[in-house]
């Protein structure tokens, strides 16, 4: 792993990509973005309501981010081509994140179908980014159909509940030669350090920092977690042990002797 | 006559634009992502492409999204 986060080629200038959905108000998102420094932001793409009309949430993203549609409500291969299809058709560019999903109640990723959708889109010239359930047959399989990273859940999208993965997630950061950026279930900057100690080369929040009580600080938070975590990473973490072991001298006490 | 719009019928009563039916609904062409029969559009497209029956149009955007 280099300091810099390389992504197809692309140099990525901060390790915390974020989330667009569940802002209680849009107007934020270019303040967070600001301090969290995040450079690659999601968006969706949905049909439109003529009744409840709203602001492109591309007009408050900046131009200087990479721009990454997901497949959301995709449930197969087939329908996340077409999204991803239309999303670059619309100027977004070539990154993708594929987001394949039929679980309605956790929300788990369909790995099969997101190895067919990332083997297609990638021969279609896409930078594809799969989200993915931790298993490393099927990151071995996406690595070599040719995605640019892979991104295991830490949690149940929109959870909060952390690392859970931590585990699988540690088997994929040793045996996955692309980046392994985790996605979902980071709830606290605590959880996001946590996974680049592990040696994730990012992570991918969204609900976390949208339904804090301060998104702005949060954003700052998380990015100032990441790129804690990341250092710590490159340092080399010291060993745990079992008994203590002293940091200070065990001699030359200023009480030896005193009884003598 | 009768046109599909993302997914739902619904009956237009004279040969507009794609531009003027938005216009009718209230939307900023400038925001939005067209598909028309199938096929990504844009601007001038968008101004010159005359509904018929059957056409079957979807009128997208991005959205927050994680």
């Amino acid at each position: 792993m280099t300091a810099k986060l390389i992504i197809d080629g692309q140099e990525v200038g901060s390790r915390l990509f974020l989330g667009t959905g569940k802002f209680p108000d849009k107007s934020l998102i270019p303040q967070v973005i600001e301090n969290s420094k995040a450079q690659v932001v999601t968006v969706a793409l949905r049909r439109m309501n003529f009744e409840a009309q709203e602001e492109n949430i591309i007009n408050y993203i900046p131009d200087d981010c990479i721009l990454m549609p997901n497949t959301s409500g995709a449930r197969n291969a087939e329908e996340a081509v077409k999204i991803a299809k239309i999303a670059r058709a619309a100027g977004c560019g070539d990154w993708v994140k594929i987001e394949v999903i039929s679980d309605n109640k956790y929300l788990l990723p369909d790995n099969y179908e997101t190895i067919k959708a990332t083997e297609i889109l990638v021969k279609e010239g896409f930078t594809v980014l799969p989200y993915m359930s931790p298993d490393l047959m099927v990151a071995k399989e996406l690595e070599k159909v040719g995605a640019a990273a892979v991104m295991p859940l830490g949690a149940p999208i929109g959870t909060n509940r952390g690392l859970r993965t931590k585990e699988l997630v540690r088997i994929l950061i040793e045996e996955i030669e692309v980046p392994i950026i985790v996605d979902a279930g980071i709830g606290k900057p605590s959880d996001a350090a946590e996974a680049m100690e592990l040696g994730a080369e990012a992570v991918l929040v969204n609900t976390a920092v949208a339904t804090a009580n301060d998104p702005v600080i949060i954003g700052e938070a998380f990015g100032q977690a990441v790129e804690a975590g990341h250092k710590a990473y490159l340092a080399g973490l010291g060993r745990t042990k079992k008994y203590a072991s002293a940091s200070s001298p065990l001699t030359g006490f200023l009480n030896e002797g005193a009884n003598d | 006559m009768l046109i599909k719009v993302n997914g739902k019928e619904e009956e237009i009563n004279e040969e507009i634009t794609i531009l003027q039916y938005l216009e009718n609904k209230g939307v900023n062409p400038e925001n939005i992502v067209i598909q028309y029969n199938g096929e990504i559009i844009d601007g001038e497209d968008v101004d010159e492409i005359i509904l018929v029956a059957n056409d079957n149009l979807e009128v997208l955007k991005f959205v927050g999204g994680g």
